[in-house]
């Protein structure tokens, strides 16, 4: 007799996905500028790089540090492919390159991937770095495939045109970079619900007793490490037909940090963590390089915040927020949130004028000593300047400082509450 | 055969210097299995003080404060930052310091600015310590200090004689060097801090147990590994260059020194500190290549060959890589290191 | 007929100091032994020999028939030996549910395939299900497995073992740090889960001991004196005098 299952339609998944095909569609449409549209193009990228990192560092628990080298190998390869379509020895559209450098990413990994992971944990972290200082400096020394100081460049619009798109305009290559992001997205969230991909977070979690459940848990990391050489393959595959230049930064350590900063700030346990990382990571390069010299500053200071607080990332921040929302604590709590936002934000200003006065007097003290800081006039050399500046720093820090311990009484005090809560209709 | 004794000698102390990192660097994780990422900044941090200090108040005080100084920015890192993601793991760990090397970074650069700046070693330093002569017809000679200008030029052209130099900083800086292994030996071996150290190594628990205060070791572990790279960092500053790059060219081989030598040992370290640094040092004098070699014994190569970017690579161009290379051999037929004994 | 697990004059060294000096041990398949011993006795490092946690320094040991000795952790496993461990060793941020599942997958034949969903694993899923029935936990399915008390988190170590459905178990003090009631349960869990396998236990309570085992293994200082049914063992003047105390023949179930 056949056995009737009830599998009720996943509305909540259907609505998730379609939504994020809608953002992805309607995206440039919305944000028209130049800008806009490079910076969408290169969230996409930048979205398939950390989600591919993250099936290391946040599925795996295997941190590397030279991540680069398989998205900018992928690029490599990628415009160089683009190159012998345009002098006509090769008949791949266009559309398939980000493949060739997914496919390229995969035999680095291979390659690379095993002498990698032979170790696990801290080992393992300075091995990757290890492989990425190699690579980095091989790319100084063979300009051939690496194009030495100026790298390779390339015309996507090439070979052959199919319906007419040509990927010259910016926004025709958005509009490729989207379905990439949507179907590796697609696929990488595949990956998490597949017995290797559980296998990964067992691996995670407790590595010796994967050995005793009939796993090799090398075996499983070297699986992992190559898929995500292929994803990030084919993100370095969009960037060199996004760019049409690809030089040997793309396989430097300031790249690879990039990754493991934004995938970590992002969140590394929760699967979109990344994707909000990648989206950062491209605000932060693009925008906030432009607003301050000092932006790595902030972000070296804003990453150990993170690490020391909630090392679960922006993603953990919002589920924690999201599950006390759904028990209706918000409200007790988010005049304590303002305050802290406040704070913050008095103390980052003063720290930010200390910091533009340094700035100017090293670089710009010829155009004489004041400077504009967020509509006031300062004076780099005069004292009340910086006295004001520290004064209204110390003052956000200590009001943050009083608010930040009172707001941990009251989160643990929610906290209690929704425990109460859960267990209360448990037994119902 | 001076070429050889000289290039013998520069290595050596390039490779004592990537010791001093290192052994810090080992103790720091084998005796709290923190991987110090921002190893290379303290050296950096060490140079920059040494630089700032004197300009203050000359290079020898300089020289004996700068460490502490380094040491007491490594302390408070640890009492602040470290021991609050120690519960988390070993990872969360490595990522605090990793974020610390971004920080240093970017203030080294908002207080002294982004291009190198002029720290020079003290007059006694300047010269050299001494040099050896290779006079044809009367054979290898050494003279302490610089060699007087008649003993270098004959006034016979027929005759030749190579002066080579070693120069007083770099024979300091082993010196140094060698001075500090022999205290850090001592220490660990023969006085009872160093036997509390040697058992936290591997038994943290058991000696808090006993009732040493292991947190108040961490810290000071830390502060101890953080000031040798500081004292390493004001002689390297001031025998190399300081510049804000410098934490970046020395942090990649100082790891791959310290999986090399294997994890956790600092016999292993200074084995591997020396063979890297020797070998680098001889790689870079090399301009050799498979093409120039090949055309130097006669055999014919094809231009194809002749114009391989491969096979034109000399020694020289390739000495950057070696370190790296050396890890990949290393980890393919010995992963446990030189020296390993713990699994990492 | 080959024995389900046999010990060939092991030894095993840690520097100089010989932990394992000489082990003899032949097992039947489906028989329930006990290993007692004092602390230090090496009966811990006797399960990580035969487990494949590490190798001994000379002798054999056969599963089966067929050597193990040297081979991995998971070879071991593969050939149809399963252990579970003293200090809990779970996969915490996984669900109980998920825990079994990843037990069971390797001998489902799933292997590194990333081509199959989960959910759709029908055999997989059944088995998991199955197992957590067994052990009780069917109620904290999706609970993560850091979340659960102490003896549910042993109970979950035991679902991990035996899910793989290996048929020579190793407990290694399954009941460690469990009340008198809970201990009893779990004897009970225990002796339900390994009918028709063969099952090697390191136990310290003789209760749990005299009543569960079918054949009681004497440890001391990494050697067997004494292997033999519990009766015969609790009369045995070296094991009294060794192990049990003279005045074990009066006491039946203390410690």
């Amino acid at each position: 007799m056949k056995t009737y299952q009830f599998k009720p339609y996943n509305v909540g998944r259907w609505l998730i996905w379609s939504l994020f095909a809608i953002v992805l569609i309607f995206a440039p449409l919305i944000f028209t500028s130049n800008l806009s549209g490079t910076m969408l193009a290169q969230m996409g990228i930048a979205i398939i790089a950390c989600l591919s990192y993250n099936i290391l560092l946040g599925q795996g628990g295997m941190l590397s540090f030279g991540h680069a080298v398989y998205t900018g190998l992928g690029s490599f390869v990628a415009i160089h492919a683009l190159n012998s379509i345009t002098a006509g020895t090769s008949q791949i559209p266009v559309s398939l390159l980000p493949l060739v450098g997914g496919f390229a990413g995969i035999g680095f990994a291979v390659l690379l991937g095993y002498v990698t992971t032979k170790k696990s944990g801290t080992p393992f972290a300075m091995i990757t770095l290890g492989v990425a200082e190699l690579v980095f400096a091989m790319s100084l020394m063979f300009s051939e495939f690496f194009g030495g100081e100026a790298g390779i460049s390339g015309n996507r619009v090439a070979g052959q045109t199919i319906w007419g798109i040509t990927y010259g305009p910016q926004i025709q290559i958005y509009y490729l970079i989207a379905i990439y992001t949507f179907i590796c997205v697609a696929l990488m969230y595949a990956f998490t619900q597949t017995p290797l991909g559980r296998i990964l977070n067992a691996v995670r979690d407790n590595p010796e007793r994967v050995e005793f459940i009939g796993y090799n848990t090398q075996r499983v990391r070297y699986f992992a490490f190559i898929i995500a050489g292929f994803f990030a393959g084919i993100s370095g595959g969009l960037g060199a037909l996004n760019f049409e230049i690809v030089t040997s930064e793309v396989v430097g350590a300031g790249r690879s940090g990039g990754y493991l900063l934004f995938t970590f700030l992002g969140g590394a346990t929760f699967f979109f963590g990344p994707i909000i990382g990648g989206i950062l990571m491209v605000l932060a390069f693009v925008l906030l390089s432009e607003l301050t010299k000092a932006w790595l500053l902030y972000l070296g200071l804003l990453f150990l915040f993170m690490v020391m607080y909630a090392p679960g990332g922006i993603a953990s921040l919002i589920m924690m927020n999201l599950r006390v929302a759904a028990f209706g604590k918000l409200k007790q709590i988010w005049v304590s949130y303002l305050g802290l936002f406040v704070t913050a934000f008095v103390a980052l200003i003063g720290a930010g004028a200390m910091i533009e006065m340094v700035y100017h007097l090293q670089l710009n003290s010829a155009l004489g000593d004041n400077l504009k800081f967020m509509g006031i006039v300062l004076n780099a050399k005069g004292v009340d300047s910086w006295f004001g500046s520290a004064f209204v720093m110390l003052t956000g820090l200590g009001l943050f400082e009083a608010i930040r311990r009172h707001f941990l009484i009251e989160w643990g005090d929610i906290q209690i509450e929704i425990e109460k809560e859960i267990k209360r209709r448990e037994a119902a | 055969m001076e070429f050889f004794i000289i290039s013998m000698l520069n290595g050596l102390s390039y490779g004592l210097l990537l010791f001093m990192l290192s052994s810090g660097l080992t103790l720091i994780f084998s005796m709290m299995g923190v991987l110090n990422f921002a190893h290379a900044s303290f050296y950096m941090i060490g140079a920059y003080f040494g630089y700032t200090l004197t300009n203050v108040i000359g290079f020898w005080p300089a020289l004996i404060i700068a460490p502490f100084l380094v040491g007491g920015c490594g302390v408070i890192f640890e009492r602040l930052t470290l021991r609050k993601v120690h519960k988390f793991g070993h990872v969360p760990e490595l990522l605090v310091t990793f974020g610390l090397s971004y920080i240093v970074y970017e203030l080294v650069q908002l207080i002294w600015g982004r291009t190198a700046v002029e720290f020079t070693p003290p007059e006694l330093l300047k010269g050299s310590a001494f040099t050896l002569i290779n006079n044809a017809t009367t054979g290898l000679q050494l003279v302490w200090g610089a060699a007087p200008a008649e003993m270098c030029s004959a006034t016979d052209a027929a005759i030749r004689i190579v002066c080579s130099p070693f120069p007083a900083t770099r024979a300091f800086m082993m010196f140094v060097a060698l001075l500090m292994l022999l205290a850090l030996w001592l220490l660990l071996t023969k006085t009872r801090i160093g036997l509390v150290i040697q058992a936290a190594l591997t038994h943290p628990e058991t000696v808090e147990a006993l009732g040493h205060n292991v947190p108040r070791v961490f810290m000071l572990v830390f502060g101890a590994g953080t000031g040798l790279a500081g004292l390493a960092g004001v002689i390297g500053g001031s025998t190399f260059v300081t510049e804000p790059a410098m934490a970046a060219t020395v942090g990649s081989v100082i790891f791959v020194v310290v999986v090399v030598g294997g994890m956790g040992s600092l016999s292993g370290a200074f084995l591997a500190s020396v063979l890297i640094g020797v070998i680098q040092t001889f790689a870079i004098a090399f301009d050799y290549s498979f093409v120039s070699v090949s055309k130097d014994l006669g055999f014919q190569l094809s231009s194809a060959m002749q114009n391989n970017s491969f096979l034109k690579l000399t020694v020289s161009q390739v000495a950057p890589i070696l370190p790296y290379l050396f890890l990949v051999l290393i980890l393919i037929f010995r992963p446990k290191g030189l020296l390993g004994t713990r699994e990492g | 007929m080959s024995y389900a697990l046999e010990l060939k004059d092991l030894r095993k060294n840690f520097g100089k100091t010989e932990i394992i000096r000489g082990v003899n041990l032949a097992v039947n398949a489906g028989e329930r032994i006990a290993i007692i011993g004092p602390n230090g006795a090496g009966k811990s490092t006797l399960f990580n020999l035969i487990s494949g946690r590490f190798g001994p320094s000379s002798g054999e040991i056969l599963l089966n028939g067929q050597r193990i000795e040297h081979k991995a952790p998971y070879e071991i496993n593969r050939m149809g030996l399963s252990r579970s461990f003293q200090i809990t060793n779970i996969f915490p941020k996984l669900s109980v549910f998920e825990n079994l599942r990843c037990a069971v997958l390797w001998s489902l034949g799933y292997k590194y395939t990333f081509l199959k969903f989960l959910s759709g694993l029908k055999d997989a899923n059944e088995l998991a299900e199955k197992y957590m029935a067994m052990i009780r936990l069917d109620k904290k399915r999706d609970l993560l497995a850091m979340n659960l008390t102490y003896a549910e988190q042993r109970a979950l170590e035991i679902g991990i073992t035996i899910a793989g459905g290996s048929n020579v178990i190793l407990l290694d003090e399954p009941t460690a740090g469990m009340s008198r009631s809970e201990t009893s349960r779990f004897i009970n869990l225990i002796k339900e889960v390994t009918i028709g396998k063969t099952l090697l236990t390191v136990e310290h309570d003789m209760g749990v001991v005299f009543g569960l085992a079918d054949k009681i293994a004497v440890v001391v200082y990494g050697e067997v004196i004494a292997f033999d049914s519990p009766e015969a063992v609790r009369s045995n003047a070296k094991v009294q005098e060794a192990y049990l105390g003279s005045h074990s023949a009066e006491e039946a179930g203390g410690h």
